[in-house]
């Protein structure tokens, strides 16, 4: 079992993100400019400022030959996670339903946050529990989730901020989402800063302990 | 090209200016919203709702208006050189 984590200029959680997946199987960096995905069973599109946040988060890493690679991937069923930036990546490559907004508050929110699992079937969660609450830190300023009514069916609601504790706005407190396949997930908490009870939570560990669990093809 | 929040969806960029103008004495204001203006010469301007759908604007959150600034065709000419000594 393989994880690539994709690098883009501008990214700034790939290394934390690379650090939390070689606790639960072999992980390698992806360069944002190749296209070459043999070998990798999971990819994660990890947080940050791709391609400089300009025009729109998200919207230009979306064209990157290595994401024309990652679409192809997970339209063929791999397993794809994207977290915070990476999250508004998929989401601009309609590989995820809706869009994120700006915060509600118009300001950058960084704190720990919980959230339910409300999906344990899916590869990112199968080591969950329903309804298991992750204390898990966001640091965002467009993180407010937005989909079209009518096109977020529940089961496709991974995690949601538990009462009190949506950070952004975000419609129904949603705080990931998967496809329909259930083979693509994002969300804006990083679970890759909580992999360690040293910084205050290892929880986070839980979703890439999940995708380890994979069955390699 | 201006684009818009689509209408419907929560602005609070365009309710923090809504709610400044007030404070400075601007009464009357109502329905702020904060977009963004894109400028482009292009060849062919039948492509320009293509580039929004697919680039310029988000079409699940954001509304779209492309504005055509005369109608010549735009010739691509390449920029005077200027030398060092110009340029200082």
């Amino acid at each position: 079992m393989k994880f690539g984590v994709v690098r883009f200029p501008g990214s700034c959680d790939e290394v934390d993100a690379l650090m939390a997946c070689r606790r639960f199987a072999e992980a390698d960096l992806l360069w944002h400019g190749d296209s070459d995905l043999s070998g990798i069973d999971a990819v994660v599109v990890p947080g940050g400022f791709s391609y400089g946040d300009y025009l729109r988060v998200g919207a230009i890493a979306r064209f990157s030959p290595l994401m024309e690679s990652v679409i192809e991937f997970a339209r063929a069923g791999g397993p794809v996670l994207g977290i915070c930036n990476g999250f508004q990546v998929l989401c601009e490559a309609g590989l995820l339903p809706g869009a994120l907004l700006p915060n509600n508050s118009l300001r950058f929110v960084c704190r720990q946050v919980e959230v339910a699992v409300e999906n344990p079937d899916t590869p990112f969660t199968r080591a969950c529990d329903q309804g298991e609450l992750l204390s898990i830190p966001v640091k965002h300023t467009t993180g407010r989730y937005y989909a079209p009514p009518g096109t977020l069916p529940d089961e496709q609601v991974v995690l949601r901020y538990a009462p009190g504790h949506n950070p952004n706005g975000s419609m129904d407190d949603v705080a990931g989402v998967c496809n329909e396949a259930g083979n693509v997930m994002g969300l804006m908490p990083h679970p890759e800063h909580a992999v360690d009870p040293l910084t205050g939570s290892a929880d986070g560990g839980r979703l890439f302990e999940s995708l380890a669990m994979v069955p390699v093809a | 090209m201006l684009i818009r929040p689509k209408a419907g969806i929560l602005d609070p960029q365009g309710q923090a200016v809504e709610r400044a103008l007030p404070a400075l004495g601007f009464e009357g204001v109502a329905n702020v919203h904060v977009g963004r203006l894109i400028e482009l010469d292009v060849e062919d301007a039948s492509q320009v709702p293509q580039m929004c759908e697919r680039l310029l604007a988000n079409p699940l959150i954001e509304d779209y208006e492309v504005v055509q600034i005369g109608d010549a065709p735009v010739r691509a000419e390449p920029a005077p050189s200027r030398t060092t000594e110009e340029a200082a």
